[in-house]
């Protein structure tokens, strides 16, 4: 065990905690206002493949992040039409957003690129630039959890947001227009989870891979039930998830259980899911949702 | 009016999703009308478009109905894709295990174990929510993941034959295998995979009907479905509906194994599911919920499905993804049905965590 716990695992961790934290925080905004979402792997996924594609087009990985989060944030818009002015059912529209976002990109790159589902290679100087050996989306996540912190807590708009989210009737009486918050809570996802996504298709990789989220924005969604709604805890929950999954990619083919058998990467995969059904049985503290999560808003009713 | 209706806006949605499938596809610089006629038209070639548009169907007749059955009851079981896995996984299981019984034990015993499986995954989530009221949509999405991850280990530990490079498990007996329809229907060879799973498809969506509208069960898990309070007010179990209901569809959705293992494969291969646990989402939104909708939306994502293979091979640029892309757009369609109302005013969500 010795060789396992190394500095370099503390990188590891945080490297792969990058991505969930964006995506977990951007999920935070929409789900404190009241509205599920589920979207995230497939709005992570818009922003990979938007990032990746213009990034290979105008070689500037600025230009990839900045179309990544306008493109993530679109398509939460369109999101949040149907949930909030059509009244759709938000896990369905959302598994919808999931479910376009495998095919689209894979279209998009067969058409664009002429492979099924990826983009070409960049160059390394063409990725979002490190700082110490971190990208540095990376360092500005860490500054996106303490600004969520102070937003949600200590302005008026993250006020209105968590009232909006837990009792949007006293919220109106209260003259807070509470569909306006709510567009904007559920795009604010969009544009953070797409950051999420650009991070790893132009910072830690260097190519958009088919499906290349693999369940990071359920985790992501995991980690934000895990850090019962609040950015600190959340963040948390995405390090420690970070850090089961640096340790099945240092464990592969090196850690042996006391039989000599190698250890199942398969249970340490678990380790976030297992968590977050115990969690919200509430045999771990209990995890309590926004009062109106996924609750419609209708004036008249 | 009302079942004029029922029929109006799922073909609204359908053909809005395919108006906006042709703008993505004249985006790409390709013809819709090309790919259109290449993504229905190759389905109703006889023997091999129909065989193989109805066995693509099969597995999604089940995950429709287990994803209907749950929605009449009140719930949203977006788990159907990891009860599917750990039941494919234990029919292959009592396959490989009981090898030497006969057929006429071995078949049912392999169905069962499968059926069993599929409900007891998704009572655990029944389960949970009526004990401590944790939402089954956050559950059932977990379970997929664990599911998935715990079949892996399965395959990659314990049932695979050694050296073998594919994550998949040794064969079944050859006694628990169940006939293919090439060897009842003249004209259809019997390389089609078409089995009898899906004769059992179609007495499914019958037993659905006659369980859901015909017995007091089925008049209870409804009421729960419509109105909790007034049902509990009416002397039902709420509790007791919920994992019954979420059994039930998690024994639906077990079935797909027995179209798998029993009839195609011959095995438990990893990863076989192609999406069917969410595309059976897609299925019962736009069948209504309704056992003969669920025969219709499947049988129409089939026909798409077996259409992607020309799409890819035949078009300059669009690849059979687009597939993808339109049962995305219905799903998205048929959610936001208040769209086509006047007014725009829908039916409210019912999905609180």
């Amino acid at each position: 065990m010795r060789s396992i716990l190394t500095l370099s695992l503390v990188f590891s961790t945080i490297r792969l905690a990058t991505p969930l934290v964006w995506a977990a925080i951007g999920g935070l905004y929409s789900e404190r206002s009241g509205v599920i979402n589920i979207a995230l792997e497939g709005l992570m996924l818009a922003g990979a493949f938007t990032a990746a594609a213009t990034t290979y087009y105008t070689h500037s990985p600025w230009a990839g992040l900045g179309s990544a989060m306008l493109a993530a944030a679109f398509f939460a818009f369109l999101l949040a039409i149907v949930c909030i002015r059509f009244k759709a059912n938000e896990v369905v529209a959302g598994t919808g957003i999931n479910i376009l976002f495998l095919g689209l990109p894979a279209v998009l790159s067969g058409a664009l690129f002429l492979s099924s589902g990826s983009t070409p290679q960049l160059p390394k100087d063409e990725l979002l630039p490190e700082v110490a050996q971190l990208s540095v989306v990376s360092l500005l996540a860490l500054l996106l959890v303490f600004v969520t912190q102070y937003v949600l807590y200590r302005t008026p708009f993250g006020l209105r947001l968590r009232s909006v989210g837990e009792n949007p009737e006293a919220a109106d009486a209260a003259g807070i227009r509470v569909n306006r918050l709510r567009y904007t809570g559920v795009v604010l996802s969009g544009v953070l989870a797409g950051i999420g996504g650009a991070y790893l298709s132009i910072g830690q990789s260097s190519l958009f891979t088919r499906n290349m989220t693999a369940g990071r924005g359920f985790i992501a969604l995991a980690a934000l039930i895990f850090g019962k709604w609040r950015p600190i805890q959340t963040m948390l929950a995405c390090l420690l998830f970070g850090f089961a999954d640096a340790l099945t990619i240092q464990m592969q083919g090196v850690a042996k259980l006391p039989s000599g058998e190698d250890v199942p990467v398969q249970f340490i995969q678990m380790i976030p899911y297992v968590v977050t059904i115990v969690v919200l049985a509430g045999f771990i503290g209990h995890s309590r949702a926004p009062g109106a999560l996924g609750v419609p808003y209708d004036k008249e009713s | 009016m009302t079942r004029l209706r029922e029929l109006l806006f799922p073909l609204i949605a359908v053909l809005c999703a395919f108006a906006v499938g042709a703008l993505v596809v004249l985006f790409i610089g390709d013809s819709p009308i090309e790919t259109y006629r290449l993504l229905l038209g190759s389905a109703f070639s006889w023997p091999d478009g129909i065989g193989y548009t109805l066995f693509f169907a099969t597995p999604l007749i089940f995950t429709g109905l287990a994803v209907a059955v749950a929605l009449r009851g009140g719930l949203l079981n977006i788990g159907a894709e990891g009860q599917l896995y750990i039941a494919a996984f234990a029919t292959a299981w009592v396959g490989i295990t009981l090898s030497n019984l006969p057929s006429a034990l071995l078949i049912p015993l392999c169905c069962l174990a499968g059926i069993a499986a599929g409900a007891a995954w998704a009572a655990i989530p029944g389960i949970l929510k009526a004990r401590f009221g944790s939402h089954e949509v956050i559950n059932t999405i977990m379970l997929n993941f664990i599911a998935v991850a715990l079949v892996g280990y399965l395959t990659q530990y314990h049932y695979r034959t050694a050296g073998d490079p594919i994550m998949e498990s040794a064969p079944i007996s050859a006694a628990a295998h169940i006939p293919r329809l090439g060897q009842f229907v003249p004209g259809l060879p019997a390389r089609i995979p078409l089995n009898a799973a899906f004769l059992l498809a179609l007495l499914s969506c019958w037993l659905v009907y006659v369980l859901l509208w015909k017995t007091k069960w089925g008049y209870e898990i409804r009421a729960t479905g419509q109105n909790p309070s007034a049902a509990e007010y009416g002397g039902v179990s709420i509790r007791k509906e919920i994992v019954l209901t979420m059994a039930i569809s998690g024994a639906l959705a077990g079935m797909v194994g027995i179209n798998e293992v029993m009839g195609y494969r011959y095995r438990y291969y990893d990863g076989f599911s192609d999406n069917y646990g969410f595309t059976g989402i897609a299925v019962a939104l736009l069948g209504r919920n309704h056992p003969v909708g669920v025969i219709a939306a499947a049988l129409l994502f089939a026909v798409l499905q077996r259409g992607g293979v020309p799409v890819d091979a035949f078009t300059q640029l669009v690849s059979k993804d687009i597939v993808l892309i339109l049962q995305a757009l219905v799903i998205l369609f048929v959610a936001a049905e208040a769209m086509f109302r006047r007014g725009g005013r829908g039916p409210g969500a019912g999905g609180r965590i």
